[in-house]
């Protein structure tokens, strides 16, 4: 066994950075096409193409509905004028209505935050995705985020896929048995629109039996963007840094 | 073998056998696939000559919603000849056929799946009903994929039963039911495992699946090409370059399309990212569900670096949005292909340092020697696919068995084990990793120049697309109409494949060996429940 000790001990510490400094290493995010200006007709061309809808065309203004965007990347190849594009990964939206409106969980979370993670459907990318939170380069229990298995020691419910008819029940006992304070974070697109496999009779267009406080839009998001949505829930972090891409859709509505 | 070779071989070993015993069966063949029409009366013993006696593996069952008839159509394949489709033709308003699956074991889920969706009998099957659709929750009336059903119309559903219980079929004194799932543990796709014990020991395990069932099939329906191909792509992410490609090649297929070199070689350059990254990621599984902390750390870091490889050169770290019809939605730079491929090599390095140690982890070997061991036979009856077959002793390789896209070209074996058991599966998919290195290395040695695309007429029909996904054979079964929009998208899964096979392994073994068991399956719930 102490061969396994040495090994972990040689191998470097990879873990990013982040949230202190934004993480720029290549590859450890897809992005996502941010406001962009362009000619009329061009601009009405490029909303078409998106399969989901999640570009509107406003005169020569693109604009972006990150919750539907599926990374299809037909808004940048084979188009003559791609639609700019967003490299980064804090794009975590906190959800809120005039009769629920959005409140992180209490200082107390801050050091410690238990997270159940359930599955209504997704297509495996959006889980795995939560799991490298766990590796080395994330690590997020240096930012005191758990995962438990059960729903009576959560704090935060994380959910992903669109939420199947099958998973409905389950996953709304999930929510009832978790003790308040307790929040819900939404993570991927299927989780948020229901991406391309919505509205059908198998499943709705997201999760919208539960209150979601924080949307975390991505076809899978990035394991970046999912913490940036945790930090979020927790009070931690700011809703969305400039150059985001969503602070550009916020200010065009 | 040649193709033509291939049609020869299948022709007459088909016709030898059946046409001597079933002289009205009508047997023809384009050159791709040999097509068996034969009435319902002989469908049992087609089947049961061809997977019994001339060796055929049962690759999946399509059903189709005709104007006046189900077509049911049976798909076997082998490696020495070319595929074999079985069709046969049940005339409304009937709706009963034969079951084959007494005869070919391997059919039973989809003849389940076939009685749930489509509400036909399968006459002889042992056990119909609660499947896909769930009995607490849908009414046994709904049927979804026949045409007469409307998507987008909610179907009538039960309130959940809190009092639902699964059939109990252990009847031993001591005997009790372990629920596990369908939210179990700490971050897994959901499914419920119901475990028959009188104890410490698993004797019987009934995997109840579709609590993600998305009906992908039915939402392709209506669709134009390009937005069945996002469906397609998404429906199970871990093997999305895979499931887009074979649906991809029925397409071209259809339309008679023929891609370029350059874009061949990319695909086969991309399958075999997605099949290492894959992998490695089951081997994280494996260690972590045997608490080998430091291993599964190991192996998560030379995983996020293949994802990061990965989102590097294509934009996106799961390679979403690459194959289209006809090619590549993007050509890639010859230069960062070939450094990717150095990349990979380091990997592979690490990956390799890893093997060494685990062959030499007591404590590892004591948790995975010889647990969730399938013996070559079962895993034959029923018809194990990728690297768990391949674990039982069972070589199939689409890319062997079937080659398509240029696999022909170059040079790999197949990794194959005898024992079966849960280590097997874990050299398996060491082996296999490596093997999918050097097939990187040789494709981006080769890349030669060229467009990587070619524009894809949409054209009316049907055929099969498959290719070797990570997980094992996926067949595609793409029916595009005169409007140029799919009819029916019919994808058959390896992992709705192995599932029906993991009580195999799980059986007779104790509680704490059912996690690890799992993880060497390293199944994804996505892909079968589709």
């Amino acid at each position: 066994m102490s061969n396994w000790v040495i090994r972990g001990l040689r191998t470097p510490v990879p873990t990013t950075r982040f949230p202190a400094a934004p993480e720029r290493a290549r590859g450890a995010s897809p992005g996502m096409p941010r406001a962009t200006v362009l000619p009329e007709e061009v601009a009405a061309d490029l909303a078409r193409r998106c399969p989901t809808g999640a570009l509107a065309a406003h005169g020569e203004r693109v604009v972006v509905d990150p919750a539907r965007c599926v990374h299809s990347f037909r808004c940048v190849r084979g188009v003559a004028s791609p639609m700019d594009w967003n490299h980064g990964n804090e794009w975590a939206a906190p959800r809120g209505t005039d009769a629920r409106p959005f409140g992180p969980l209490g200082a107390a979370f801050r050091g410690s935050a238990h997270i159940l993670v359930v599955d209504a459907g997704d297509c495996g990318a959006c889980l795995a995705e939560v799991k490298h939170l766990n590796n080395p380069y994330y690590n997020m229990h240096r930012l005191g985020f758990f995962v438990t298995p059960t729903p009576r020691n959560a704090d935060i419910l994380l959910v992903v896929g669109s939420g199947t008819v099958n998973m409905r029940w389950a996953l709304r006992k999930a929510y009832e048995a978790m003790p308040a304070p307790k929040r819900v974070v939404a993570v991927g697109t299927c989780a948020l629109t229901g991406s391309v496999f919505a509205p059908s009779f198998a499943s709705d267009a997201g999760i919208h039996d539960l209150p979601v406080d924080v949307a975390v839009p991505g076809s899978p998001p990035p394991p970046l963007a999912i913490l940036h949505g945790l930090l979020l829930v927790t009070g931690r972090a700011p809703a969305a840094r400039s150059g985001s891409g969503l602070v550009d859709t916020a200010k065009a509505d | 073998m040649s193709p033509v070779d291939r049609a020869g071989a299948s022709r007459t070993g088909i016709d030898a056998l059946v046409r001597a015993e079933w002289p009205d069966v009508a047997i023809s063949s384009d050159g791709r696939a040999a097509t068996i029409a034969c009435p319902p009366e002989a469908l049992r013993g087609v089947c049961r000559r061809l997977f019994s006696d001339l060796g055929y593996a049962f690759g999946g069952l399509v059903v189709e919603d005709a104007q006046a008839v189900w077509s049911l159509r049976y798909l076997f394949y082998s490696p020495l000849a070319e595929l074999a489709h079985v069709v046969t033709e049940c005339v409304k308003p009937s709706e009963t056929v034969p079951s084959i699956s007494v005869e070919v074991h391997a059919a039973d889920w989809h003849e389940r799946e076939a009685e749930d969706l489509f509400g036909l009998g399968f006459e002889g099957h042992p056990r119909l009903g609660d499947f896909v659709l769930h009995n607490d929750v849908w009414p046994e009336s709904v049927a979804p994929m026949r045409r007469s059903f409307d998507p987008a119309v909610r179907a009538p559903l039960h309130r959940p039963d809190p009092n639902w219980a699964p059939l109990r079929l252990v009847d031993e004194p001591g005997a009790f039911l372990m629920p596990v799932g369908p939210i179990y543990s700490d971050i897994t796709e959901s499914a419920l495992f119901l475990l028959e014990t009188v104890g410490e020991d698993v004797i019987r395990v009934f995997p109840r699946l579709f609590y993600k069932y998305r009906a992908v099939e039915k939402n392709a329906e209506g669709r134009s090409v390009d937005d069945g191909l996002l469906v397609a792509e998404r429906f199970a992410a871990t093997s999305a370059f895979a499931h887009s490609l074979a649906f991809c090649h029925a397409v071209e297929q259809i339309g008679g399309i023929a891609v370029p070199p350059r874009g061949r070689t990319l695909r086969i350059f991309l399958a075999e990212l997605e099949r290492l990254r894959h992998h490695v990621a089951a081997i994280e599984g494996i260690c972590a569900s045997t608490a080998l902390a430091v291993a599964a750390s190991q192996a998560a870091i030379l995983e996020e670096q293949l994802l990061r490889l990965s989102g590097a050169l294509t934009g996106h770290r799961y390679l979403f949005g690459l194959n289209v019809p006809g090619g590549l939605a993007r050509d890639l730079e010859t230069a960062a292909c070939r450094e990717t491929a150095a990349s990979v090599g380091t990997v592979l390095h690490g990956l390799s340092r890893l093997r060494e140690m685990l062959r030499f982890s007591s404590s590892f070997l004591d948790r995975i020697e010889g647990v969730g061991a399938i013996a070559e036979q079962a895993a034959l009856t029923h018809g194990l696919v990728g690297p768990i077959a391949r674990a039982s002793n069972v070589a199939r390789d689409l890319r062997r068995a079937q080659p398509y896209g240029g696999y022909e070209q170059f040079e790999f074996q197949v990794p194959r084990e005898t024992t079966g058991d849960g280590y097997a599966r874990l050299l398996v998919l060491f082996a296999e990793a490596e093997q999918s290195t050097g097939l990187l290395r040789q494709s981006a040695d080769r890349l030669s120049e060229g467009p990587v695309h070619v524009p894809a007429p949409i054209r009316a029909g049907a055929a099969f697309g498959w290719c070797e996904a990570p997980l094992g054979a996926a067949f595609h079964w793409v029916r595009i109409g005169a409007d140029g929009r799919i009819e029916r998208f019919r994808p058959i899964t390896p992992s709705f494949v192995n599932w029906h096979g993991f009580h195999l392994a799980a059986e007779n073994f104790a509680f704490q060996d059912f996690p690890i068991i799992l993880a060497t399956f390293g199944l994804s719930v996505a892909e079968c429940d589709r």
